[in-house]
Formats: C-alpha cells, structure tokens, sequence
C-alpha cells in the first residue's frame, strides 16, 4: 500500500465514473457515475493528506487534516448534488414519461 | 504490514470491480447495490488511510442516505425494465477517461512527491486517527510524546477545530448551500401545480 497505488485506485474510480457519466443515457445511471467520479476524488484528498508532507506542516502540525476537511466538504456538497438532481430526475419523469436523456429534448432549439 | 497490504489489495480489487460493474451492468437495481458495495469500499480505504472520522460519515451519509435515495429513484421510474442502456457516444466515452487516465498514471509516477519528514510521520498518524476527539495522555505517552509543547499541539489539532477555526468560512458557505438544496428540492418534489 502506498501512495502511487492510491492514487491509481482513485484515477481509475475517476475514469470508470467519467465513462459511465458518457456513455449511459439513463439520467439515473449518470448520477451514479458521478458519485463515483466524486468518491475518486475524496479518495485523493485523503491518500494525499495521508502521505504527502503539506508545506504548512512546520508551523502546525494539524495542517495534515486539511485534506480531510476538503473531503468533508466535498461530501457535503455531493450530498446536496444527489438531492437535488433527484429532485430534478423526478421532476423530469413526471413531465416526460420517462428518465431516458437521449429522448428528453426540451432545452434544445 | 502484510494484513495491510492484503486488505489494501481486497479493497481495491472489489472497489474497481463495483466500480465497472455500476456502469456495464443493465439492470438498475443492481448497479445502485453495487454502487454501494463501492461506498463501503472506499469507507474501508479511508479506514486504513487512517481517515477514520471520513469512514463513518462515508458510511453514514452515502451507504444510509444516498444509496437509499438512489434506490428509491430506481423503483419510482418506470425505465428500470429497460435498463441502463447506452447512448450513441460510446466511442468518444471510452477513448476520453483512456486518455485522461492514461494521463494521470504519467503524472503520477513522473511527479516527485514529499513524503512527511520522519520526526513528524508520527505525530501526524497520531493527529489524523485521533481527528474528532481530544488526544488523551496515556494514547501521547504510547506514542512515545512525551515533550510538552508537541503534546499540547497535537492535543490543540482536530477537524473540528480546523471547520470551525480555519475554514469556517467554506464551512458557512457549505451550510447555506445544503439550506439552497434543501429548499430547491422541495420545490422541485412539489410540482407545478403546488408552485403557486
């Protein structure tokens, strides 16, 4: 277990997500993808903050939870995503009959 | 050292394996189930990266609550029985995450990282195990600090501190933005005819 390693297991989460988040068109199947995008990334601030020395380290040496912190934040802020895009794929349903991204074409023209 | 080398490698194969799975799999319902599998998956990385606060509120907050919300979306849509069908992108949505993961493996291995220099190596360990409660002595003296300045330094660092000290603006922000949430998605939940 190391750094490197880590950090691949994130970029690799990332990517599968990026894909997913592309290539489906069930608008549920594409938030999924991207709370594994988001996770990839909460993964990275913490194997950072875990392993790599942040350069405020010799004035305090609570300055290696800043990765934690951003993580917690991201949290936050993806939960608010999910509820809110929900909110939005069911709004979406009762208007169009449907969840399928390639068939709702409202915004366009 | 070796459990956790071998935890590390359990983990990883289960999270990427979830991970693929999420995005091929055509029933829904399966990939939401795997979609948690991940969550715990990642709440275990974040255990052995000594995270352990993120571990619970990984478990509580995605496992509990977003994981359930996906579920119920899957169940509330008719589009299940269709499944998770792919678009006309396929090309391009493969080719894209290639390149960019490709990309960072690169930068990965090409940059130089500094690791924590060695005196403090411990005493970080110490700080981000022991992130939300206060340091208590016998755990400082089991970890052989026993100068007290770095006691009461390591004793002074937690997340909450950090939230509601360095970073209570983001932290503010952060509130307001989950109220704004909060408030959209009742709005939304309530319909056209409820808007008035």
């Amino acid at each position: 277990m190391s750094l490197e390693a880590m950090l691949i297991i994130a970029a690799l989460l990332f990517c599968i997500g990026l894909y997913g988040a592309l290539a489906r068109s069930n608008v549920i199947a594409v938030l999924m993808s991207i709370e594994l995008m988001f996770n990839g990334v909460n993964l990275t601030f913490v194997a950072l903050a875990r392993y790599v020395a942040p350069a405020a380290i010799q004035e305090s040496i609570a300055s290696v939870l800043t990765g934690q912190v951003f993580a917690v934040f991201v949290i936050t802020v993806a939960a608010a995503e999910i509820a809110l895009g929900l909110g939005i794929v069911f709004a979406m349903y009762r208007s169009n009959g449907t969840v399928d991204l390639t068939q709702v074409a409202e915004m366009r023209n | 050292m070796f459990l956790q080398d071998l935890a590390f490698w359990v983990i990883a194969v289960v999270a990427v394996g979830a991970a693929v799975g999420v995005v091929v799999v055509r029933d829904l319902f399966r990939a939401a189930l795997l979609l948690a599998l991940v969550f715990v998956a990642v709440a275990g990385f974040f255990v052995l990266m000594s995270a352990e606060f993120l571990a619970v509120v990984q478990v509580l907050i995605y496992v509990g609550a977003i994981s359930i919300l996906f579920i119920f979306a899957v169940m509330l849509t008719q589009d299940v029985r269709q499944g998770n069908l792919p678009n006309r992108l396929q090309i391009p949505a493969v080719v894209l995450p290639a390149l960019l993961l490709a990309a960072m493996v690169f930068t990965i291995f090409s940059t130089d990282w500094t690791p924590i220099p060695e005196p403090q190596r411990g005493l970080a360990d110490l700080v981000q195990t022991q992130s939300v409660g206060p340091v208590e002595n016998p755990a400082l003296q089991r970890a052989g600090i026993t100068d007290p300045a770095q006691q009461s330094e390591v004793q002074s660092a937690g997340l909450a501190d950090l939230l509601l000290g360095k970073f209570v603006l983001p932290f503010e922000i952060v509130s307001v933005l989950l109220l704004a949430a909060l408030i959209g998605a009742l709005a939304l939940a309530r319909g056209r005819q409820g808007a008035g």
